[in-house]
């Protein structure tokens, strides 16, 4: 998949853990475009936040609800639950603090909707184990000394800081690199060996969590159910 | 309420008059009768939904486009207003009137007290931004328009819109703030402070009744104006613009002519300021900007304002350079807006042109008003 493509995926999958008429603040929302997909398929009432100038220019000559700024520091301005869904789409691997962040997003929303590259994937390890460097692939295309992506992590890395911080996992979709797509949490085995790309629908809701028997992921009752 | 209007014919200027209307203003004052002198361009629609008021900066005026018979030069921001520009003239019904204090036709310290054949001076009351938008919401209904769909600002103007936001949120649809700030900051009291005490230690200036004699305390006014006018410049662009250069000259004259371009540069601007302004506004109407302060009030006052405003579309704008309405005073707004969840963009343009960047060619503001203006238009057509 090209980075374009993978993108309109990825938007798209969001769109299916969205439900009708909600609020939704989308952080890095670039010039707008999953907002007015979101708008327009969703009727979503859309609002974003996007670091760079030019984009965030086009996103407001567009017509949407932009604010110019740095999610680090400008989450803590919104008030808690403000939003139904809080919407951080291939960034969090760019975070200084990505624990922050994560605790930020679902006190803004309701929900949040995480989506990353999965460091976990097999090519990505391959190329570690063979070429003994930082591998460089399609959806993680930087060199070591020039990437935005600073902190790489997986999905079993993801569901244990989830667990952690007793976030519970309504939902959650991979991708395989051919994309493919699958239900992470009904995979049995090999989920992190194989998902290239990987989209969590996330809550406080007090479930009871449940283990799954590949391994120590801890998933919600309802994730299959969930939307 | 009596309303009259009439055209004066040398100022090519819409006069509205309200008589009899004691219109209370901030201070306690009252002031019986007042006139606003206002341009419109462009069409009202037939379902009234396309006015915009354009809200002018503290030097500014009615003029917003076309020609400016005062100056006769282009109007102040007819790069940004008109047809086919990015306030559309072919689609909006723009408004501009002077604001209430100012002096390019509206009442204010140098027209003639009501029913008196001397100027006001020093006795005009003081008056500030929250009086200048109650006096053109007086405006807005005498011309039968129920609601704006936009109000829009720099610097003073920007303050004005703001107002509009707190008082008459029910009468706007959105605000377009651009280079502005919650509160006018002790470094810009400060400047304006330098520039009233160069007008009032003019000998000429005589507690504000230089008129009497006909005479115009120019020297003070036009230093206020060459102080002020650094602030709305930032060093880069002044380095840019005239770095060392030598004005007319090859050696420097070791006197105090201007031997400098950025001298000479701010003689002229002072020495042209002197002949379109007048003194005692500059007083008034600087003061009414060191009063404007929401720091504290702005949230509260549109989180539990008896007028809902939960419609309002709020367009914030800043500078990079400029440092007379930071950022950072931008910014104060949008979280404020944004703790209460409201709908607003904001933009901070990279340029070096300081505060005036608002007046000046910045191609990323022209595309922001247009975009934000004709997609919030298109949507109330819907």
């Amino acid at each position: 998949m090209n980075k374009i493509n993978s993108i309109r995926k990825d938007w798209s999958l969001i769109e299916t853990l969205i439900t009708e008429d909600r609020k939704i603040l989308d952080i890095g929302c670039g010039d707008g475009g999953l907002m007015e997909q979101l708008e327009n398929n969703r009727n979503a009432i859309t609002h974003g936040i996007e670091l760079n100038r030019d984009l965030a220019a086009n996103a407001i000559a567009r017509g949407f609800n932009v604010v110019n700024g740095n999610a680090e520091l400008d989450l803590s301005q919104y008030s808690n639950n403000s939003f139904d869904y809080v919407i951080l789409s291939q960034t969090l691997q760019a975070m200084m603090k990505p624990k922050d962040i994560l605790s930020e997003l679902l006190r803004i929303g309701s929900k949040a909707i995480v989506s990353f590259p999965n460091f976990g994937h097999w090519k990505i390890r391959l190329q570690l184990l063979i070429s003994g460097k930082m591998p460089v692939t399609e959806s993680l295309p930087y060199t070591w000394y020039d990437t935005p992506n600073i902190h790489f992590f997986t999905i079993k890395d993801f569901l244990n800081l989830c667990n952690e911080m007793n976030i519970v996992i309504e939902k959650s979709i991979g991708l395989t690199s051919k994309g493919k797509q699958f239900d992470i949490s009904e995979s049995v085995t090999g989920v992190n060996f194989f998902t290239h790309e990987a989209i969590f629908l996330l809550s406080y809701k007090n479930f009871e969590p449940i283990k799954i028997k590949s391994s120590k992921k801890v998933f919600a009752k309802n994730s299959v159910i969930a939307n | 309420m009596k309303t009259k209007f009439t055209t004066d014919t040398k100022l090519e200027s819409e006069i509205a008059y309200f008589e009899n209307i004691n219109l209370k203003l901030e201070s306690g004052d009252i002031i019986d009768s007042f006139k606003l002198a206002f341009k419109t361009y462009g069409k009202l629609n037939a379902d009234k939904t396309n006015a915009i008021l354009v809200c002018h900066a503290l030097t500014g005026d009615q003029y917003v486009a076309g020609n400016n018979p005062i100056t006769g030069r282009e109007g102040w921001w007819s790069r940004i207003v008109g047809p086919n520009k990015p306030i559309d003239t072919n689609k909006f019904f723009v408004i501009c009137s002077n604001v209430l204090g100012g002096c390019a036709g509206s009442t204010g310290p140098k027209e003639l007290q009501n029913g008196s054949d001397v100027a006001y001076g020093g006795n005009f009351p003081s008056v500030t931004i929250k009086d200048m938008v109650k006096a053109q919401s007086l405006l807005i209904e005498s011309l039968n328009i129920e609601k704006l769909f936009s109000v829009i600002g720099g610097s003073m103007g920007a303050m004005q819109a703001l107002q509009w936001a707190i008082d008459f949120p029910d009468k706007i649809l959105n605000i377009i703030h651009i280079a502005g700030a919650l509160k006018h900051s002790a470094q810009n009291i400060a400047f304006h402070e330098v520039g009233r005490q160069a007008i009032m230690s003019d000998p000429i200036w005589k507690n504000g009744k230089y008129f009497e004699n006909n005479e115009v305390p120019e020297r003070g006014l036009s230093v206020a104006r060459m102080i002020a006018h650094i602030t709305y410049l930032s060093e880069d662009a002044m380095h840019r613009k005239f770095g060392r250069k030598l004005q007319s000259r090859d050696i420097i004259s070791f006197g105090f002519d201007a031997d400098f371009q950025v001298e000479s540069y701010l003689r002229y601007q002072g020495k042209s300021f002197v002949e379109r302004f007048d003194a005692n506004s500059y007083l008034y109407l600087t003061r009414a900007m060191d009063y404007f302060d929401h720091d504290e009030t702005f949230r509260k006052n549109i989180e539990f304002s008896h007028n809902p405003n939960n419609h309002l579309k709020y367009l914030i704008v800043s500078f990079t350079s400029d440092w007379l309405f930071p950022t950072i005073e931008s910014k104060m707004i949008v979280n404020q807006l944004n703790s209460l969840s409201r709908e607003v963009s904001f933009l901070e343009i990279d340029t070096d042109k300081g505060h005036d960047s608002f007046l000046l060619e910045e191609p990323q503001l022209d595309d922001v008003i247009k975009g934000f203006l004709t997609n919030n238009f298109a949507k109330i057509d819907e």
